[in-house]
């Protein structure tokens, strides 16, 4: 074109990035990739399959991609678990050298990694070259420090062994970073399965970790389909799964590792809220609402996707908002001038067609810029999709609750705060959230009240290897980056030497008819007790109207308290979720109730010492002990209260990053039978200093000295509904909560048995779990009270940029 | 109506041909102001850490090659306020700035670029009042504007009557465009009708003739007042609003344009008068100029990608210009000496 004429138009016109170099790096390897097993590329042991991995702007073949079979992965497996001990035995700063090695070559080949991303996943170059790769670099040095600070930071901890990742294709080589880099530093070794789509940089990636020296072994990356996945999910040496992806097949995860032992970290779906009050700068809320959802296509766990907008500006904003839609170009990925690339695959974007059909029947209104519809059609042999804005879209319309994953907005609005926090929460999701207010009282109010594992304060999409990534409720579990995501790499040396549990395989309930003597009941008691559950702050018969024995381990009959059902499970978890306001007063009011239910409960030694005695065949010595224990539980949680702090991250803004703590919510709580009393006080006292709220079920064995607490708990002023007790058959009661979906966590002590049936039934809603795998806790370790405490929170990383000048 | 004005009113009317439908195009190019309405001030809500992310990632977002790059660093030159602002200055300078103000690159150059048949000179001449008579001399048979800064440039803090006469006194001079300086007090303490109420009155100081406000960002402190002042010197009449005098610490920056813009915009939005912009100081490199037009491009729209909608106050900007039109030409990276100087 003409200077003279482009003069007139003024338009951008080309600005291709070279991919050259990444094409001859393709035709040097022919176009084709085997496995990396053992340090090198080995052939599929299985039969030959490849599949393809396009170009999705432009359906051309990038090379063909091996599909592992199951001894390819039995095989990456094994070098995994030969390397791993020797990993491990390196010193600190000989793996930390090894990360920081990586990093530097993946910041030298950035340029390639960036157009090879680009090419295989249609993210336009803009995003791969100032995000995706800058970030996987960053993720590897800070690793690399973690590497080097292990052992002084993580002293009281051990590797988990070898890692099994499974990636998806929005973020091909960052979130192989995210996963890798950790799991490294921690001194694990590595199994990583990258989405089918995206296979072609962690290939790439093998290069690097072989021109880095790194160990054979230590990192294997086995390509193919979810087959492949299921095989990693499945493999016995396997310690550890870290799944990103969709919250179906988290669930699956879920399920098929329940009671297997392996720990779970899992980065799944959302529907976040953005939300805009009217005190925002709208002009640059516009701009954020860009790269919430028009960021890699929308195709982000963590996407912006729900606006939310205070009713008085959402028309002025939704005017300003399509003005700036008018100017997304949408195109060729490797243009410099595009904003909004290609979408995956035609499956993907047939699906986001689908729901967004359904909600236009629902009642939404669709809107696109007309510039952008036009781009696409000068581009027909690619796979794309226009930015696309849903009004009217009411709550129950799909484009309200469904994960799309691509560029759909859906906006509706809100009166006031109040509202505008119950919309953000109206989600089975919880991974971020974008609060727009220039009031900082405002902002700083609503972000702790939004159920999601990132808020970010006038800004969204921002990420760091310092600051943690990870979801509440069905977005996941477990957090990725910072200190928090280190921890989901390691376990308690502790936990190595903890015995069997032998007492829960003796739990049995009584046949009715059974004789026993009551005798000892008299012990203390002259007129006959009625022990029931406690709910809501009082006591409550059983729903169902029955009572169950309740013998000691030679077969005594010590009493009778309550047969719990459903329906008292459900009464408990309806009055847990009405204590709200225990999750949200303050550490030193938790802590002054704590103490006093430690005053209350130490004038009552000699009653709780002969019931000790009575039910856990105990001495009289050994009873007095446990109960000098528990009372020093109370006072070890009462002072963490208001201890057991967040931090202050320091991403590379100028702001800062609080990781803060927070309750998990309603933990449904089982004890096992050992230390009874002690196992009772520690876990409730944890859970409740720091703002949740529990139903308890003991062993029934074991249970009327839960029943005996309640007494003290009733006089100790902790507000009606924080604490319920629940008796009768342990593990069925259990259950219940584990498939409850109002309860967020359950912790499981007792059976191996019991414990896989509760991680099986919490993939219902993801919840949390904390299963002892038949393993008797040492409840007087400090390590163990920082282990009840990490369960006992969640964190939330709230980015708060900061400056006015 | 002066001629200027007039050629004001042509140029709207030619823009209309050429808009796209989301540029805010409609409306007079020429802002009479309106009342002071303190409500359009509060509601005014700046974030600064956004706004730096916004000028961070867009210079990133959009890239201009080739041709492209050629013709959008033509526009610039076209933009330019070509200014000297010393106190050295003397008419024999002024003179050869004007000389290259009217012939920005050398016809040889023009001649490579196929761009002769457009006559590219910059957007105007800048200069002291006591430069003006001169200037207006050199230009004389062009349609290159002088315009003078005023009102007691840059401090603006002599007696508002001396500031009100400095302007007539230009005026008269020939000059017919005029840049202000604001008293920087008002806009610390807050008082934005007594801001408003002396802005006005050298709006009427300056009847016709284009007047351009300086509303000197790198001493306003903070965003919010550098928003605030902006849509206060829009509403008393300013035809241009620009970012500093280029005597101050803190130059022009993409960030306090991108406020200054969005104030533009929003002005638009509110009255349909459309209100010039015109960074300064600091800007010296073709990657900075293509960086501002980009910013204007996005933000404002086309309509705004021309002299009568946007200018650069610069000096060095124009050599780098050239010596980047040579290498397009040649291939050849250039040097300072094989261009004229101005």
């Amino acid at each position: 074109m003409a200077i003279a004429e482009i003069l007139t138009t003024m338009n951008y016109g080309p600005a291709p990035e070279s991919v050259d170099k990444v094409k001859a790096w393709l035709a040097e390897h022919e176009q084709h990739f085997d496995l990396f097993i053992n340090g090198a590329w080995a052939k599929t042991q299985g039969e030959e399959s490849d599949f393809n991995s396009d170009n999705p702007a432009t359906g051309e073949l990038l090379a063909k991609v091996t599909q592992a079979s199951k001894n390819d992965v039995d095989a990456a497996v094994e070098a995994a678990s030969i390397a791993q001990p020797k990993w491990r035995a390196l010193s600190n700063h000989q793996r930390a050298k090894y990360l920081y090695a990586i990093a530097r070559i993946l910041q030298k080949r950035s340029r390639e990694f960036a157009v090879l991303e680009s090419l295989d996943n249609g993210k336009p170059i803009r995003e791969s070259r100032d995000i995706d790769i800058p970030l996987v670099a960053r993720h590897f040095y800070h690793h690399a420090g973690w590497g080097q600070l292990l052992d002084s930071e993580y002293g009281d901890y051990e590797s988990l062994g070898i890692i099994g990742q499974i990636v998806p294709w929005n973020f091909p080589l960052l979130m192989a970073a995210w996963k890798i880099a950790p799991a490294l530093a921690a001194g694990n070794c590595v199994v990583l399965k990258p989405a089918e789509y995206t296979s072609l940089t962690a290939l790439m990636l093998a290069e690097v970790f072989v021109e880095a020296s790194l160990p054979e072994g230590v990192v294997n990356i086995v390509t193919g389909d979810g087959r492949v996945g299921e095989m990693i999910v499945a493999h016995e040496k396997i310690n550890k799964i870290a799944f990103t992806g969709s919250t179906d097949v988290g669930r699956i995860i879920r399920e098929k590792t329940a009671g297997s032992g392996k720990k779970l970290t899992l980065e799944l779906g959302g529907k976040s809220p953005f939300m805009v009050f009217d005190d925002a700068d709208q002009d640059s809320a516009v701009e954020g609402v860009v790269d919430a959802i028009w960021f890699n296509q929308g195709q982000v766990c963590c996407a912006g996707s729900r606006l939310l907008v205070q009713e008085g500006i959402a028309e002025s904003f939704l005017t300003k908002l399509k003005a700036r839609m008018e100017k997304l170009i949408v195109g060729d990925p490797l243009d410099k001038n595009t904003d909004i690339g290609a979408i995956i695959d035609k499956s993907q974007q047939a699906r986001i067609t689908a729901i967004v059909e359904q909600s236009v029947n629902e009642g939404a209104d669709i809107w696109q810029p007309a510039a952008c519809i036009t781009q696409i059609e000068n581009n027909q042999q690619g796979c794309f999709y226009p930015p696309t804005l849903l009004t009217n879209v009411e709550t129950s319309n799909l484009a309200a609750t469904t994960e799309i994953f691509g560029p759909v907005l859906s906006v509706m609005t809100f009166r006031e705060q109040g509202e505008a926090v119950a919309l953000a929460n109206n989600s089975c999701y919880g991974l971020a959230a974008s609060v727009w207010s220039e009031n900082i009282n405002r902002a700083l109010d609503v972000a702790p009240q939004i159920k999601a594992g990132v808020i970010w304060i006038n800004t969204t999409n921002q990420f760091d290897a310092a600051c943690g990534f990870g979801g509440y409720k069905e977005s996941g579990m477990g957090r990725e980056g910072g200190s928090e995501g280190m921890l989901e790499y390691l376990k308690p040396t502790e936990l190595l030497v903890l015995q069997t549990n032998k007492a829960s395989s003796a739990n049995k309930i009584i046949a009715d008819g059974k004789t026993g003597s009551v005798a000892s009941e008299k012990a203390f008691a002259n007129i006959d007790r009625t022990a029931k559950h406690y709910i809501n702050g009082k006591q409550a018969r059983a729903d169902g109207g029955t009572t169950v024995e309740v013998c000691s381990s030679s077969g005594e009959l010590l009493g009778r308290v309550g047969e719990g059902n459903r329906k008292d499970i459900r009464n408990a978890v309806e009055a847990a979720y009405k204590s709200q306001s225990w999750s949200q007063s303050n550490g030193h009011l938790r802590a002054q109730i704590i103490y006093y239910l430690a005053e209350n409960l130490s004038y009552r030694k000699d009653e709780f010492c002969q019931r000790l005695v009575q039910i856990s065949g105990a001495d009289l010595p050994q009873a007095e002990a446990e109960f000098e224990s528990a009372i020093e539980k109370l006072f070890t949680f009462a002072a963490w209260a208001d201890k057991f702090e967040g931090s202050v991250h320091q991403p590379p803004i100028k702001g800062v990053a609080l990781a803060m703590k927070e309750p998990v919510g309603i933990i449904g709580i089982g004890i096992s039978a050992e230390s009874p009393l002690l196992a009772l006080v520690s876990k409730m006292a944890a859970a409740i200093a720091m703002g949740n709220r529990v139903i308890i079920v003991p062993e029934l064995t074991t249970s009327l000295i839960a029943t005996d607490l309640y007494q003290v708990i009733e006089t100790s002023d902790i507000p009606a509904g924080v604490v319920n007790i629940v008796t009768g058959d342990k593990d069925a009661l259990i259950k219940v909560m584990a498939e409850h979906q109002q309860v967020d966590s359950v912790w499981y002590h007792g059976s191996v048995e019991g414990g896989k049936s509760i991680e099986f039934a919490s993939a219902a809603n993801l919840k949390r779990t904390w299963n002892s795998a038949g393993k008797v806790y040492n409840w007087m370790s400090a390590v163990t009270d920082k282990a009840l405490l990490n369960h006992a929170c969640e964190t939330k990383n709230i980015w708060i940029p900061y400056g006015d000048i | 109506m002066t001629q200027a004005n007039k050629n004001k009113r042509l140029h709207a009317v030619n823009l209309a041909d050429n808009q796209n439908s989301h540029c805010p195009t409609e409306g007079e190019v020429h802002n009479p102001g309106t009342p002071f309405n303190a409500d359009w001030l509060q509601t005014i809500r700046v974030n600064l850490s956004a706004i730096q992310r916004r000028c961070g990632t867009l210079t990133n977002r959009r890239a201009i090659k080739k041709d492209w790059q050629a013709a959008w660093l033509l526009k610039a030159i076209s933009c330019i306020d070509l200014t000297t602002l010393s106190g050295q200055d003397t008419p024999g300078k002024v003179r050869r700035l004007c000389a290259k103000a009217k012939m920005p690159i050398s016809p040889s150059l023009q001649r490579q670029l196929e761009i002769e048949s457009l006559g590219i000179t910059t957007g105007a001449v800048c200069v002291y009042h006591e430069m003006v008579e001169t200037a207006v001399q050199a230009l004389k048979g062009t349609s290159i504007p002088v315009a003078a800064v005023s009102t007691g440039f840059p401090a603006g803090l002599s007696s508002f009557a001396t500031r009100l006469q400095e302007i007539k006194d230009s005026v008269a001079a020939g000059a017919t465009e005029i840049d202000i300086v604001i008293t920087r007090a008002h806009v610390l303490n807050g008082h934005w009708s007594q801001l408003y109420d002396e802005i006005k009155q050298c709006k009427a100081a300056c009847g016709d003739v284009h007047m351009k406000t300086i509303i000197s960002t790198g001493e306003l402190s903070t965003m919010n007042n550098v928003a605030k002042a902006s849509m206060v010197a829009m509403m008393a009449g300013s035809d241009f609003i620009k970012t500093s005098t280029g005597m101050e610490s803190k130059n022009a920056s993409l960030h306090v344009s991108l406020v200054m813009m969005r104030m533009i915009r929003h002005y638009h939005d509110l009255t349909g008068y459309r209100v010039g912009f015109k960074p300064a100081g600091g800007i010296s490199t073709a990657k900075d100029a293509i960086n501002y037009l980009v910013l204007v491009k996005e933000e404002l729209g086309d309509s705004w990608l021309n002299p009568e909608m946007f200018r650069f106050g610069a000096s060095s900007l124009l050599a780098d210009i050239e010596r980047q039109l040579e290498h397009h030409v040649t291939g050849r990276y250039s040097a300072n000496h094989r261009h004229p100087m101005g």
